[in-house]
């Protein structure tokens, strides 16, 4: 028929679609101005310092930046045998630039990261090359040491060309790119990262079934019970929430510490003996139990909001149909609450992932987390790039599980409350 | 197969919820197999809490409930074997109609050929064939309450047990569903306890009509013996409607007996009234009063047309009567001869048979 293709017109002869948009453009701009201030905080406090966090995790300008003619000589050199007389000039017109600026201590540093034995030939380097003369400069750098005269200490400094890397990304994986360029893992010994990622993982995951199996029953209770006594109850379930996240984990270090609370009464009952008093803190106990207690609500509201809008009736259906309290129970009440069960746990599971304080305060060396690595990082040995691309990781594994959770279960089948 | 007089028995039952009110008290009532009984009454009346005690999810109180001969009360629900539709449908909305019709019978273990064909069978009384796998939610409200009724019988229980399953219909649809059920039950042959407190649902579909108020069985008894011989002045009220007249028995004699009013005396037929000098109200269907009566008629009297409402096949006529302002009278409309105006006065006249006097209110 003709009339699909034909323009519908207003009775004032205006297109329809036309008409429509203008009296909706004003809503449209009033709905976009109340969101606007959000928006506009969102960006500055969420999307440039993700940004800034993405470009610094990857950023290596900084020796490109000190050494622009080298990098521009070599790259004629095939990189297999010793570079030519234009590489060594070009090096020591950089050098003597970055001497005169005193920025030759930074670039020992940073080339010393990529191949150790750099330090202290730089160090030699700007002593002799004061008295060096012009022209012929291979001969003379190579005279200083005999460092200089190898060519794998040529090839270190060519990979800093490129002014991005990935290095920091591998190194949160304790891998590295070795000499021929193939990413390999450190020592085992000193895989420390995967340790603290695994771990990490760990009490994320166990955090959330302690929670789960705890929330499930309060939950269940807080939909089912009489309006005055859930209403107790719900605020027994949220008075924790009210205060403060230090003053809490404070608490479980009393009540956990070897001469505490739960030990002490322990011992009272005669469970251990006043000698083999168990360390429940500053090890995976700790942060077990505190962030289990401390994440608990964000697993009963969820769930709460959930069973709220299960009908009773559903369950009285299932028995009076012949199941017996249990099949009811999982056949008909367990499938309905799955969307609150995925929330609750998707939440749960990413806050604890992330967990900082209070792992750094009861979780002790056996109890720390990826995150107090970052922390670390960003405050000890101020290595941002490294802390940037651990955060990043951080961030990609969560949005990872976020398209698990996504396949599995489906994001519309979630419900927050 | 001789049918079971008190198939389902309540004996001296009693319930309290917060044991200083009782909300079913003394109840004393038999159903027999294959009935369909209804518990009918305004809320908070206690027919709920009967079913309830009936399905295994209350207790009585004091007193005890008998199935087919044996106490259910220490039975749990899911050993009763009743089936039941509830007010909202109770649906598992996860479930696909196939699946909730399944329900009772995978847990009943019953194999999966037999359990199709059972299925098949329920989706086909309740004309729901080719909707087996719809999720309830992509169902209308009369499917959804199809489906639910289907899903009580699949398992063939002996009892069926239905609180208010029209309750969330629109008018028309609730109509035919009365008639739905009522067939179902017919061709099966199952008892089926019906809790409404809708009146022209109970009058339709119900073989006896048990009706509650204030926690006891006011009368139980058939449709029309429950509108044409209410025993009380509550079930007169409750059911259809009706007009009252309160005064004081002053004479009563051979099956008949005059009551006093405000300024007037008519004859009534004694039902609840003993004695001299008791106080009654005299209840009359307003079909049984007719205008321009002939002689024959016991009670005649004379009032003022005070309001005239167009109803198409009748019309409903409002007259001051005897100091009663708010008597009803039903005239079909092919009397349209008659001489009905605002404002006339016009004879009306019963049988004293039709104005039964039972207690005051």
């Amino acid at each position: 028929m003709s009339s699909e293709t034909k323009q519908i017109l207003t009775t004032d002869g205006i297109p329809l679609e036309v008409s429509l948009k203008k009296a909706e453009r004003r809503n449209k701009i009033k709905a976009f101005l109340l969101v606007a201030p959000l928006l506009f905080f969102l960006i500055i406090t969420y999307v440039f310092p993700i940004g800034d966090m993405l470009m610094r995790s990857v950023d290596d300008k900084m020796v490109t930046n000190m050494l622009p003619k080298t990098f521009k000589a070599m790259e004629t050199w095939d990189g297999q045998e010793l570079p030519d007389e234009e590489v060594f000039e070009a090096f020591y017109l950089d050098f003597r630039q970055l001497v005169d600026n005193k920025q030759e201590g930074k670039l020992s540093t940073q080339l010393n990261y990529t191949k150790n034995g750099f330090k202290s030939i730089i160090k030699k380097l700007r002593r002799k090359s004061k008295n060096f003369e012009e022209g012929n400069y291979k001969e003379q750098i190579m005279a200083v040491h005999k460092r200089w005269a190898d060519v794998e200490y040529w090839k270190a400094i060519k990979r800093r060309a490129p002014a991005y890397t990935g290095q920091k990304y591998l190194k949160g994986m304790d891998m590295y790119k070795n000499e021929s360029g193939e990413i390999v893992s450190v020592e085992k010994d000193r895989r420390i990262h995967r340790v603290l990622w695994l771990r990490t993982l760990e009490i994320a995951f166990f955090v959330t079934v302690f929670c789960f199996l705890m929330a499930y029953p309060i939950a269940h209770l807080l939909a089912t019970l009489p309006m005055k006594y859930s209403n107790l109850l719900m605020i027994c379930v949220l008075l924790p929430f009210w205060t403060s996240l230090l003053v809490r984990t404070a608490s479980w270090m009393i009540l956990l510490q070897q001469q505490g609370v739960v030990n002490d009464f322990f011992v009272m009952i005669g469970l251990v003996a006043d000698d083999a008093r168990p360390e429940m803190m500053f090890n995976k106990t700790g942060s077990y139990v505190a962030m289990t207690q401390i994440l608990l609500p964000f697993m009963v509201l969820p769930l709460y909001s959930v069973m709220k809008t299960i009908s009773p009736s559903l369950m009285r259906a299932g028995k009076s149909l012949g199941g017996t309290p249990f099949i009811a129970f999982w056949k008909v009440y367990f499938p309905l609450t799955i969307p609150g069960i995925g929330a609750g746990c998707l939440l749960v599971f990413i806050l604890a992932i992330g967990y900082y304080i209070t792992p750094a305060l009861v979780g002790g060396a056996s109890g720390t987390l990826i995150s107090n690595q970052i922390a670390y990082h960003m405050k000890s040995t101020l290595d941002w790039s490294f802390a940037s691309a651990m955060g990043l990781m951080l961030l990609s594994g969560v949005l990872v599980i976020y398209w698990i959770y996504n396949k599995i279960v489906g994001i519309d089948n979630i419900k927050l409350g | 197969m001789a049918l079971k007089k008190d198939f389902v028995k309540f004996d001296k039952v009693d319930k309290s919820y917060d044991g200083k009110i009782l909300v079913v008290k003394d109840l004393q009532l038999d159903i027999e197999e294959g009935e369909f009984v209804t518990m009918l009454g305004p809320s908070g009346s206690g027919k709920t809490t009967c079913l309830m005690m009936l399905a295994g999810f209350e207790t009585p109180t004091n007193g005890e409930i008998y199935l087919d001969g044996n106490a259910i009360s220490s039975i749990p629900p899911h050993k009763r074997g009743i089936g039941m539709v509830f007010q909202n449908y109770a649906l598992f909305p996860h479930m696909t109609v196939y699946e909730n019709l399944a329900f009772p019978l995978r847990v009943r273990k019953i194999p999966k050929d037999e359990a199709d064909k059972k299925i098949d069978k329920a989706l086909s009384m309740v004309s729901l064939q080719g909707f087996a796998q719809r999720m309830p939610g992509q169902l209308s409200g009369g499917q959804q309450q199809r489906v639910a009724v289907a899903r009580s019988l699949v398992f063939d229980p002996q009892l069926v047990l239905m609180d208010e399953p029209l309750g969330a219909l629109d008018k028309n649809l609730r109509e035919s569903m009365q008639y739905e059920i009522k067939h179902i039950h017919e061709s099966i042959g199952v008892t089926v306890v019906y809790v409404t407190h809708d009146q022209s649902e109970a009058l339709t579909m119900s073989n006896r009509i048990a009706v509650f108020n204030d926690g006891k069985v006011q009368q139980l008894s058939s449709p029309d013996e429950l509108y044409e011989k209410p025993v009380n002045s509550f079930v007169a009220e409750f059911i259809g409607e009706n007009n009252t007249f309160v005064g004081e028995v002053s004479d009563i004699s051979g099956g008949k007996c005059k009551v006093k009013l405000a300024n007037a005396e008519i004859l009534a037929n004694p039902i609840s009234v003993k004695r001299k000098g008791e106080k009654t109200t005299v209840s009359l269907r307003p079909e049984r009063a007719l205008i321009n009566p002939s002689e024959k008629m016991d009670n005649i009297h004379k009032g003022k047309i005070e309001e005239v409402i167009y109803h198409g096949d009748h019309t409903r006529v409002r007259i001051n009567l005897l100091g009663n302002s708010e008597f009803i009278l039903k005239v079909p409309n092919s009397s349209s001869n008659l001489d009905i105006k605002l404002g006339n006065e016009i004879k009306i006249g019963w049988n004293s048979d039709d104005a039964r006097a039972l207690d005051p209110k």
